[in-house]
C-alpha cells in the first residue's frame, strides 16, 4: 500500500496562555511506495513521533490530508486504517500470555469481519511463526526477553495483516547485540510480509542498514527523503551532514577563492566550479588519506587502533566539531607520529555548504 | 557477620520493646484473659482456666446482635463502596474540566470530623421535636410515607440504612484516592494499542483496565473487610453510646462495653469477644488472599 501524505501538518496549543503553537509536523509532503521499509530519521523532539501517531491516526492533523494507496484515510479513525502498530516499549498485556496477546486483535473483530476459532488460532500460530515466538506461547511477557518482547509485538501488530505496518523506536529498548539483531528480523518480516513498514529512530545508523527509503526531519520539517546511501553521499545540508554517519562528520569554517578552498588560510583541496564566498566545511572521517605532503595538516593528538580501522585524532583552529577524527587503514597509520599529521582529501567526501543558509553548494 | 547481627539488633531494638510492650504483650494477655474464668478485676483473682467466657459470650443475645449488626454492615458496605469508588474513579479519570475539583469533593469526608459528620447526619436523619429530619420531609415532599420515628430511632432496616450509607461515605475518599492513582499508573500505550486493534470499551475496561488495577481492588476489598469489622465509633457518632438498647452494637462496640460502659468490668468476657472478633478477620483475610492469588494478575 502506497501512503502518500499532503501538506500533513500537526500544531499543538501552546502550555502557557501567550505562547505560541508548537507546530510538531510541519507541511509533510512526500509519497511512501508499497512494500518499502521507511526509516522516519531525527533528533529527539523533532515530531518524528507526532507523524507517526498522524498516520495511524492516534493523533488527527490540523492541516493536510493521508492517503493509503487511493483512500483518504484521514478521518478515519485507528481500527479502520489497516494498520499494526509497534509501540516503543512494546505495550504487551502483562497479564495474557504470549499466545493471548497476539490473538487480542482478533477477538476485537466485529460483525461481518468475525472469524472462526479455528481460523484465529491458525492465524495467531502463522503470525507467532513469522516472528520466530511460537515456542514460547504459553508464557507471560514478563518471562520473555527484551528481544523475544520486540517479536510478540510485531506478531500482535500483524495478526490482523495490516497493509501499513508502523514502528515506534523499535530497537531503543534493546541491548547493542540484541539490536543488531532484531533489525536485520525487522527488515526479514519485512521482506517475507512485504508491508510497507515505516519505523521511527534517532539513530541514524540503525535507519541506514535496514531502510530502503530514509526521511530525514528536523523540528517537523522534511529535510530530506533518498536512499540511505544517497542521503549520505549528498546531504542537501549541514544538518543532514551532522546527522548521519558515525563518527560524525568533521565540521570546518572554510573560505572559497579562485576555485581553491581555504581552511585556515591555507589551499587543501581544488573546486574550481565554486564562487568565491564563506563556507562551511563538511568532512567525512574516511575522506582523509594520510599523505606526508598533503596540503591539510592538522595538530596529531592521538591515534586508536580499532582493528581493521585506525582513528586518527587531531585538532585544527578551524574546527567547529571539536577535535577531528581521520579513520584510515592502519597500515596507512603507522606513519602517523610526531607533533602533527597531514593529510590530502578525497573530492567525494567533502561537501561545501553556504554560509548563511547552511545548505548544499552543488558541483 | 556476627558482630553485624549484634548491631542489627539493636537498631531494631527501640522498635522491638516498642511492639512488645504494646501489642505482643497485650494480644498475650487477651489471650491469656480470654481463658480465665470469672476473673476479678479488683482482686486480680480467677477461680479457674476454661471455655465458659467463650461460651457466655456466644450465648449473649447482645453478643450476637453485634455480630448480625457488624456482618450486614461488612456484607452491604465493601463491596458497594468498592464498586461506587471504582466508578467515580473511573469518571474522573475521563473527565478534564474541574477535575481538581470534583477530586476535592470527594476526598472531603476524608479530612472531615467524624463527630462533626454524625452532627450533619443527625439533621439528615434523626427526628426531633420540631422537626422530621431532612430526608423525612424530602420522603414526603414526593409523595412517600416517612419512616416512623426518623430513620435514626426508627425500624431496624432504617438505621441500618442510617450505618451502611455513613460507612459508605466514610470510606469512599480512600479508595476513590487509591484506585484513581491506579487508574493514572496505567501506561496509556495499553490504551492506545487498544485503540489500534479496534477494542471496544468494554473490552478494554474488562481485559485491560480491571486487570491492571486488580492488585489495588483486592487491597482495598482486603483492608476494607478489616475497617468494616472494626466499626464501632461511626456507630456511636450516629446511635450515641448506648449501642446496646439502639439494636445497633457492633462487636467492637460489645468488646468496649464489656469494657468500660455501666454494664461492663468483665475483661474475661471483652478479651474472649476480642479473640472471635480476631478469628473471624483472620479468616476472612485469609480467604481473601488464597481468592487473589488466583485472580489478581500483573
Amino acid at each position: 500500500m502506497k501512503i502518500v501524505l499532503k501538506h500533513l501538518t500537526k500544531e499543538f496549543p501552546s502550555r502557557t496562555k501567550k505562547g505560541e503553537v508548537t507546530v510538531a509536523v510541519n507541511d509533510f509532503d512526500i509519497e511512501i511506495p508499497d512494500g518499502k521499509l521507511i526509516g522516519l530519521l531525527g533528533p529527539s523532539g523533532c515530531g518524528k513521533s507526532t507523524a507517526l501517531n498522524l498516520i495511524c491516526g492516534l493523533e488527527t492533523p490540523t492541516r493536510g490530508q493521508i492517503f493509503f494507496g487511493e483512500n483518504d484515510v484521514t478521518k478515519l479513525s485507528p481500527e479502520n486504517r489497516g494498520i499494526g502498530m509497534v509501540f516503543q516499549n512494546y505495550a504487551l498485556y502483562p497479564h495474557l500470555t504470549v499466545e493471548q496477546n497476539i490473538r487480542f486483535p482478533l477477538e476485537n473483530l466485529k460483525g461481518k469481519n468475525k472469524i472462526s476459532k479455528e481460523e484465529m488460532n491458525a492465524k495467531v500460530l502463522e503470525a507467532a511463526k513469522l516472528v520466530q515466538i511460537d515456542d514460547y506461547m504459553e508464557r507471560k511477557p514478563n518471562q520473555l526477553s527484551g528481544g523475544q518482547q520486540q517479536r510478540v509485538a510485531i506478531a500482535r501488530a500483524l495478526v490482523k495483516r495490516p497493509q501499513v505496518l508502523l514502528l515506534d523506536e523499535p530497537l531503543s529498548n534493546l541491548d547493542a547485540r540484541l539490536r543488531l539483531q532484531t533489525r536485520e528480523e525487522i527488515r526479514r518480516i519485512q521482506k517475507e510480509t512485504l508491508i510497507t513498514t515505516i519505523f521511527v529512530t534517532h539513530d541514524q545508523e540503525e535507519a541506514m542498514s535496514i531502510s530502503d527509503l530514509i526521511v530525514v526531519m528536523k523540528t517537523g520539517v522534511i529535510q530530506q527523503v533518498g536512499k540511505p546511501q544517497e542521503v549520505y553521499n549528498k546531504p542537501v545540508n549541514l544538518f543532514v551532514a551532522k546527522f548521519l554517519g558515525t563518527p560524525a562528520i568533521n565540521v570546518f569554517e572554510g573560505r572559497m577563492e579562485g576555485g581553491k578552498l581555504l581552511i585556515g588560510g591555507k589551499a587543501v583541496l581544488e573546486r574550481p566550479d565554486v564562487p568565491d564566498q564563506d563556507v562551511y566545511v563538511g568532512i567525512r572521517p574516511e575522506g582523509f588519506i594520510v599523505d606526508g605532503n598533503g596540503p591539510f595538516e592538522l595538530d596529531l593528538q592521538s591515534v586508536e587502533v580499532m582493528g581493521r580501522d585506525t582513528s586518527v585524532v587531531a585538532e585544527h583552529p578551524s574546527s567547529l566539531s571539536g577535535t577531528t577524527r581521520a579513520i584510515v587503514s592502519t597500515d596507512d597509520a603507522e606513519h602517523v607520529g610526531g607533533k602533527k599529521v597531514r593529510f590530502s582529501l578525497k573530492k567525494a567526501k567533502v561537501h561545501l555548504f553556504r554560509k548563511d543558509t547552511e545548505e548544499l553548494i552543488e558541483d | 557477620m556476627k558482630k553485624n547481627n549484634l548491631k542489627a539488633w539493636l537498631y531494631l531494638l527501640p522498635a522491638i520493646a516498642f511492639l512488645g510492650v504494646f501489642m505482643v504483650y497485650p494480644l498475650v494477655d487477651v489471650l491469656v484473659y480470654s481463658v480465665e474464668e470469672n476473673y476479678n478485676f479488683a482482686s486480680q483473682q480467677a477461680t479457674g482456666i476454661g471455655w465458659f467466657n467463650y461460651s457466655h459470650v456466644l450465648h449473649d443475645t447482645d453478643f450476637l446482635q453485634a455480630v448480625k449488626n457488624t456482618f450486614i454492615l461488612v456484607i452491604i458496605t465493601v463491596p458497594l463502596s468498592t464498586l461506587l469508588a471504582l466508578f467515580i474513579s473511573l469518571g474522573l479519570s475521563s473527565i478534564k474540566p474541574l477535575k481538581e475539583l470534583y477530586q476535592t469533593l470527594y476526598f472531603l469526608p476524608y479530612v472531615t470530623n467524624t463527630l462533626a459528620v454524625g452532627l450533619v447526619f443527625m439533621i439528615l436523619f434523626k427526628k426531633t421535636e420540631y422537626t422530621e429530619g431532612m430526608v423525612n420531609i424530602l420522603i414526603t415532599w414526593f409523595g412517600g410515607k416517612s419512616v416512623e420515628g426518623g430513620f435514626i430511632d426508627g425500624p431496624y432496616w432504617a438505621k441500618m440504612f442510617v450505618l451502611c450509607f455513613y460507612t459508605i461515605w466514610v470510606v469512599l475518599p480512600f479508595k476513590i484516592l487509591i484506585l484513581t492513582s491506579a487508574l493514572a499508573s496505567v501506561n496509556q500505550d495499553y490504551y492506545k494499542a487498544a485503540s489500534i486493534d479496534g477494542t471496544s470499551k468494554s473490552r478494554v475496561f474488562f481485559k485491560i483496565t480491571l486487570p491492571m488495577i486488580s492488585p489495588m481492588i483486592f487491597y482495598l476489598v482486603i483492608t476494607g473487610f478489616i475497617g468494616a469489622f472494626k466499626a464501632y465509633s461511626d456507630a456511636v457518632a450516629l446511635f450515641g453510646t448506648d449501642l446496646n438498647s439502639a439494636g445497633m452494637n457492633t462487636i467492637v462496640g460489645y468488646i468496649y462495653d464489656k469494657l468500660y460502659s455501666s454494664g461492663g468490668g468483665y475483661p474475661s468476657y471483652a478479651s474472649a469477644a476480642a479473640i472471635i472478633l480476631f478469628a473471624i478477620v483472620l479468616t476472612i483475610t485469609v480467604i481473601n488472599l488464597s481468592i487473589s492469588k488466583k485472580n489478581v494478575k500483573a
